[in-house]
């Protein structure tokens, strides 16, 4: 490749390799928790009758998990990995860079202790308590000035499109977080809402459908910019494409909360608003996977031989086919039978395993041979069985939960001759019994095909003999 | 809303979609200096970026959800205290009270407004009601027992699962905790027709006074023995036997014989039935605290004729 020719500057790549170390872990105890909540829902007894080990405790251990633990780890390596590359410099400071792995580490199993201890603020993504919360907004800001400390120092001349989609993600999460979770405590591990009711409620899906819209996709679009013209050695597609995708994305994305809301006791006028910009959102985050997918014109070939470029465009299909079902489902007539069923998880699911779990994979597998001086995988092989594993297993989970949603959606709506509902709601849970086990099934591929990616990270990193050396040797070499 | 937050809703979101427009027409018109195809000519990190035209299909989409935004927000409740030109509403949304729901659902039932949920409202009430109006011509005995309305206690046992089983189970034979087993023909404040329809209208509220500060502990362990040995049940007699003079007390609601009062709805004691636990320690913990029952009132909920149908439905459980 051509970038071994060139002098590259002194990057950190330390920081770089602890994220992406963590990724995997992470990302294997994350999916592995809500693999057991899966079979949970079809076998209660799994809970062993303990507190800690409660649906209701551990399903926000999970989310908590894999988006802000998984994905996180994932955003700060390639972020931290990305804006060096295309500034061609340093990173802005090294201290703050180990203060944010650890103090995100720390985050991370604060959570996994008080969550399951049933510590919760019970806001949904935001659980963590007031005195967590405090150490998130620290880390944040730690993070923020190194990303953009690093883009002024910067030695190119324009900002790269990757980093603007890194860089609003980073700036509109510190919005939310602290908007959303300003509270009073009452001790060091209670804290209460300053909003109260609906004004509440507005909030809460404000910040959980922006932590969609910013965290899991922004971030992620940013990454996306990123890796696949790299592994597909193509250039990007439209300039102007990323220009009018961006600003459109990010203006709108930050309206479409209310949806989350459809027929509550949120005002009509708030309802219509989010349904309306959730709509035009749709072609604005269209935007991205044509740039992304166009991207690999002229390539497509490469796709028979490179499992990891799959994994990136594979992952661009499910990122357009859940921005396409997103807006649909927030048209308040087909939410009206979507709300509150199965088909609801399948649409995330489809965006967190098919889309942001599968770039992240794809970019870790990237990134380890580079950030470990190795010259490619231990295992390229056990990279395409990664792949079909997670195709698969992606594919049996949402198809079960569309089938699940949309069955429970029909029931609850069926009426009598004589005005009575047809089935009671523990009916409609029989019916959804078969789709549970076949969910859990398509959960068992993606563990499976995480615990073969950290085989193969492990047995990479070990053959390497720079291992840990920063690459100050590199570069003056 | 004050005139304020109008404006400056309306100003921030037709701002965010004009702003779409225009950017979406720049980008279309290619001002960056560069060839269309060509690259932009930087380079970071070895990716070029091509100055390429937006596709086609995408932008016409584009223009489609705009036109389509506007016109969603001139019809209906968007922009503000703007009600939109359709005057829909989802509900009744400034009600604050049941009273005025009620009256507010009236009114726009009468005037025709369109207001979705009350026009859902009216649609059932005038598809629905005739049905259940002619089986409340039936007395309740009858519906529950003549084959010939065997359809009647089919919607009454749907009614039930959808509005009683929370509580009374699927297969209405309660739970432990309160909830009467309903099949059993044990009943609390009476099981006739007319009774269960009181019940079911009105609701009931069940109190069972706390005794630890009239008896002691030792009281409440004397009244237990004596309490089961009503019910048959092997006891400790020299604790009974006390129990039998403490017992005064109870007899005001339950009975110098212990078998209840369904004026009150004091339960029977004799039956071994036992709404809270018949175990020592759960009658134990029913004299010493006490107990609340309450069974909700559903005239507000499902109206007379509908009441009607679920009542013989329950008539018919223990009256085969």
């Amino acid at each position: 490749m051509s970038e071994t020719t060139q002098v590259q500057p002194n990057y950190n790549y330390k920081v770089v390799r602890q994220f992406t170390v963590m990724t995997v872990i992470w990302g294997i105890i994350g999916m592995s928790i809500g693999l057991l909540l899966a079979i949970q829902l079809f076998a209660p007894a799994l809970n062993f009758d303990t507190p800690w080990l409660t649906y209701s405790r551990l399903r926000p251990l999970h989310t908590n998990a894999v988006i802000f633990a998984f994905g996180g780890c994932a955003l700060f390596a390639t972020s931290y990995y990305v804006v060096q590359r295309t500034s061609q410099v340093r990173l802005f400071s090294d201290k703050l860079a180990a203060f944010t792995f650890w103090g995100w580490q720390a985050v991370i199993v604060s959570a996994v202790v008080t969550l399951p201890l049933g510590l919760t603020s019970s806001k949904e993504y935001a659980e963590l308590e007031w005195p967590i919360d405090i150490l998130i907004t620290l880390v944040w800001v730690a993070y923020i000035i190194n990303f953009f400390g690093t883009l002024i120092v910067r030695k190119t001349s324009h900002i790269y499109v990757a980093n603007w989609f890194f860089g609003a993600f980073m700036l509109t999460v510190a919005v939310l977080h602290i908007g959303n979770s300003m509270a009073i405590p009452v001790s060091f591990f209670k804290s209460y809402s300053i909003y109260a009711g609906a004004v509440d409620a507005m909030m809460q899906w404000w910040y959980g459908h922006n932590a969609v819209g910013f965290f899991l996709t922004a971030g992620f679009l940013g990454m996306m910019y990123y890796f696949v013209p790299k592994q597909a050695g193509r250039p990007v597609y439209s300039y102007r494409l990323s220009i009018i995708h961006f600003w459109a994305l990010i203006s709108l994305y930050i309206w479409a909360g209310p949806h989350h809301l459809h027929y509550t006791a949120l005002p009509d006028w708030t309802q219509s608003l989010g349904m309306v910009m959730s709509i035009i959102l749709f072609v604005p985050s269209w935007g991205g996977m044509i740039n992304g997918i166009m991207t690999l014109s002229g390539a497509w070939h490469k796709l028979r031989t490179d499992p990891v470029l799959r994994f990136l465009i594979v992952s661009l299909s499910f990122y357009g086919m859940s921005t396409f079902e997103g807006p649909m489902m927030a048209i308040k007539t087909v939410n009206a039978l979507s709300h509150y069923t199965d088909w609801t998880i399948g649409h995330v699911h489809s965006g967190a395993l098919g889309w942001v779990a599968m770039v992240s994979i794809g970019s870790v597998y990237h990134l380890i041979p580079i950030l470990f001086g190795v010259p490619k995988m231990h295992s390229t092989a056990l990279v395409n069985v990664h792949f079909w594993l997670a195709t698969i297993g992606v594919v049996l989970y949402i198809v079960a939960m569309w089938m699940s949603g949309v069955l429970q959606g029909l029931m609850w709506r069926a009426v009598n001759a004589d005005g009575t509902l047809t089935y009671s709601f523990v009916e409609s849970l029989e019916a959804s019994k078969p789709f549970y086990v076949l969910r859990a099934i398509g959960g068992v591929f993606v563990v499976v095909g995480m615990l073969i990616m950290a085989y193969n990270c492990y047995k990479t990193i070990r053959g390497s003999k720079a291992q840990l050396v920063d690459n100050s040797a590199v570069a003056t070499a | 809303m004050t005139t304020f937050w109008t404006i400056w809703i309306s100003v921030i979101t037709l701002g965010s979609i004009a702003g779409s427009y225009y950017l979406l027409r720049w980008a279309l018109s290619n001002k960056t200096g560069v060839k269309e195809g060509e690259s932009m000519g930087h380079e970071y990190d070895g990716i070029i970026e091509i100055n390429n035209q937006l596709p086609r299909w995408w932008t016409i989409m584009f223009y489609i959800t705009i036109v389509w935004g506007l016109a969603y927000l001139a019809l209906y409740p968007g922009l503000g205290a703007y009600k939109g030109l359709l005057g829909w509403q989802s509900s009744n949304q400034t009600i604050l009270s049941l009273e005025e729901s009620e009256a507010a659902l009236k009114a726009s039932i009468e005037s025709g407004a369109l207001i979705q949920y009350d026009r859902e409202i009216k649609f059932a009430n005038e598809k629905f009601d005739p049905i259940f109006a002619e089986y409340a011509k039936v007395d309740v005995e009858t519906l529950a027992t003549n084959p010939e309305h065997k359809e009647a206690l089919k919607v009454g046992q749907r009614l039930f699962i959808q509005n009683c089983a929370q509580c009374h189970g699927s297969d209405a034979r309660g739970q432990n905790g309160g909830f009467p087993n309903l099949t059993d023909n044990d009943w609390l404040y009476g099981g006739s027709g007319a009774k269960i329809v009181e019940t079911l209208q009105r609701g009931r509220n069940a109190v069972m006074p706390a005794w630890i500060d009239a008896f002691g502990e030792e009281g409440i362990k004397e009244v237990v023995e004596y309490t089961l040995s009503l019910s048959g049940r092997q006891v400790n007699q020299a604790l009974a036997s006390k129990g039998k003079t403490r017992f005064m007390a109870c007899a005001a609601c339950h009975g110098m014989d212990g078998k209840g009062n369904q004026m009150m709805g004091a339960p029977n004691l004799t039956d071994n039935i036992w709404l809270y636990g018949g175990s020592k320690r759960a009658v134990t913990e029913t004299l010493t605290y006490g107990r609340n029952g309450v069974m909700p009132a559903f005239n507000k909920t499902l109206g007379d004729d509908k009441i009607h149908v679920v009542a013989s439905y329950i008539y018919s459980l223990s009256n085969k």
